[in-house]
């Protein structure tokens, strides 16, 4: 299998603003020394605590910022900015509230400049692999919260992108449809052997889904280990998920996970204690 | 209140809804009667408050006599006349500022620095009322129309423009990150994303001005004109006419009511995604 994308060192930092009183930006580290490739076609799932980077990983393999040091590579070649190589779901489905979900699907096909009949056959064909046949003139707001994902799932698919970049896609969905969308994935992604970059806090959606699972540390974001999940009975209709070796997998990110979740959590508690403690110096700068 | 209707005519049991079968067209006739009754009392006290000597009928006549002159007006060609008059200044006005606002408020809403060039001018006139200005138009302009429609274009123009600034500002990052993952150039994010996103919130600016079109009409009529219903309304007054006067005053009213009818309904057939999503 030949390499699609590369990471090759990649920093990202941010500014941001001191804290009242003190005005001078510091820089906020969200991805140290980024070193990791994918394989063409490969299922790469992205886990880490709230607040690492996920994220960020996602946006700089979108093309919508750029990294402050070290180069991503697709096929070999930078990234230059978005493209239609590309696409990308995002948790919140992003879909366009005034276009119906077949305006949605045709809205990334005429960006790609497909026009006329073949755009409404795409757009029907991607609402039928997803399974909303007879939804084409819903709006967004007359869908569940799994039919917004699928016709945004259906809209990335439809201008035939070679890597589908995921960001925490199911997590606002409820248990069922979540499971149900994961197997569904499954069946896409093996029928469309495209790349996918998953992002993901769930443990059990990481090594259901996923060839390889990257774990990602807290703060700065760097990995920390690429388990591989030789699980083959993806495609069977017996639960994988009480699978002996499935529990082993899951445990052993879960041991990565755990000490990362708590600095997390750690430094939530700071962020949010500082916030406080500038609210009151605020407070009291206003009263004098 | 539109899902609480509904919820009440919605059948439960077979029983329910035998008895919702007759119950429907009274049901329909309650509707009426509750939109209806407020408007009716009104009416009513109207009419009984001056005929019981509690006011004075010079000041305030019964309302059967204010629709006897308003149908005298209106069979006289007069009541017409006058609303030609102000119709022709309130949407010339209206219109005038929606073809200049909403452009200009997309400009300035698109690109950061001309907003931060114009925001201190913004909000100084924004904060002066229209009619603080009338003299100043009156002064420059003459007594004319011109004067008139342009009090009526600055009075519109305000809410539309900084509608529009909003609209475009406030469009969801998310929405404008999805398209621009697509790449979209800046141009067709505009006018693909930004514009239909802002829709909503520049209609409302619009059915806004609407109301203020009228309301700064009858002021800028009450000064130097020989037309319009608000002459009409002031010149009955003077003349001692309080029939003729508050004909004008209800001919204003309901002209005001259908305007804005009629801006809801359009901005409903606009904005029919955001309408439902909102219920």
């Amino acid at each position: 299998m030949t390499t699609k994308i590369s990471f090759q060192h990649v920093n990202k930092t941010f500014k941001v603003k001191g804290n009242a009183g003190r005005s001078e930006a510091t820089e906020f580290t969200a991805l140290r020394d980024i070193n990791f490739d994918v394989k063409t076609g490969e299922f790469m799932v992205i886990v880490g605590p709230s607040g690492c980077g996920k994220s960020t990983l996602l946006d700089l393999l979108g093309g919508l910022t750029k990294p402050t040091s070290g180069s991503i590579l697709i096929d070999g070649k930078p990234i230059k900015g978005p493209a239609l190589d590309r696409g990308i779901v995002f948790q919140q489905y992003a879909l366009f509230p005034w276009k119906t979900a077949r305006g949605n699907i045709e809205f990334g096909l005429e960006a790609k400049g497909i026009r006329g009949k073949e755009r409404a056959e795409r757009a029907r064909e991607f609402l039928s692999l997803v399974g909303l046949d007879g939804f084409a003139d819903r709006y967004p707001h007359e869908l569940s919260g799994g039919m917004k994902q699928r016709v945004a799932i259906a809209r990335s698919l439809a201008y035939d992108p070679d890597i589908l970049l995921m960001d925490e896609p199911f997590a606002a969905l409820d248990a069922q449809t979540r499971e149900t969308l994961q197997s569904e994935l499954l069946k896409i992604w093996e029928k469309t052997k495209k790349t996918i970059v998953f992002i993901t806090h769930g443990i059990d959606e990481a090594v259901y889904l996923g060839q390889r699972v990257a774990v990602m540390t807290s703060r700065p974001g760097r990995i920390k280990e690429i388990i591989d999940i030789p699980l083959s009975a993806r495609n069977g209709e017996e639960d994988l998920r009480s699978d002996p070796e499935f529990g082993r997998l899951r445990h052993e990110i879960w041991s990565l996970l755990r000490d990362e979740v708590q600095r997390a959590q750690a430094y939530e508690i700071q962020d949010k204690a500082g916030h406080a403690q500038n609210a009151s110096n605020k407070n009291k700068s206003g009263v004098l | 209140m539109a899902t609480a209707e509904k919820s009440v005519s919605l059948p439960i049991g077979s029983a329910q809804r035998r008895s919702s079968a007759i119950a429907a067209p009274l049901g329909i006739a309650g509707k009426v009667l509750k939109r209806t009754i407020a408007i009716l009392a009104l009416a009513a006290t109207w009419e009984v408050v001056p005929r019981a000597g509690l006011v004075e009928t010079a000041f305030l006549p019964p309302l059967s006599e204010v629709l006897q002159a308003w149908w005298g007006l209106l069979t006289s060609g007069e009541l017409w006349t006058h609303t030609e008059a102000s119709l022709i200044r309130s949407l010339a006005g209206f219109g005038i500022a929606i073809a200049a606002a909403i452009p200009l408020g997309l400009l300035i809403g698109w690109y950061k620095g001309l907003s931060e060039l114009l925001t201190p001018v913004l909000e100084l006139f924004r904060n002066t009322a229209a009619l603080a200005l009338l003299p100043v138009f009156t002064l420059i302009l003459g007594i004319g129309e011109t004067s008139k429609i342009t009090l009526i274009v600055y009075a519109c123009s305000w809410p539309i423009l900084l509608n529009t600034i909003s609209g475009v500002k406030n469009v969801d990052p998310l929405l404008i990150k999805s398209a621009k993952s697509m790449g979209l150039s800046p141009l067709k994010l505009f006018i693909k994303v930004i514009l239909p996103a802002a829709v909503p919130t520049i209609f409302t600016g619009v059915r806004l001005a609407g109301a203020g079109s009228i309301l700064v009409l009858i002021a800028a009529e009450m000064v130097g004109a020989k037309a319009g219903l608000g002459y009409l309304i002031n010149y009955a007054q003077f003349n001692f006419q309080a029939p003729e006067m508050y004909a004008g005053i209800i001919s204003i009213s309901l002209i005001g009511l259908l305007f804005n009818q009629g801006l809801v309904t359009l901005e409903k057939r606009f904005t029919a995604w955001k309408q439902t999503q909102s219920q």
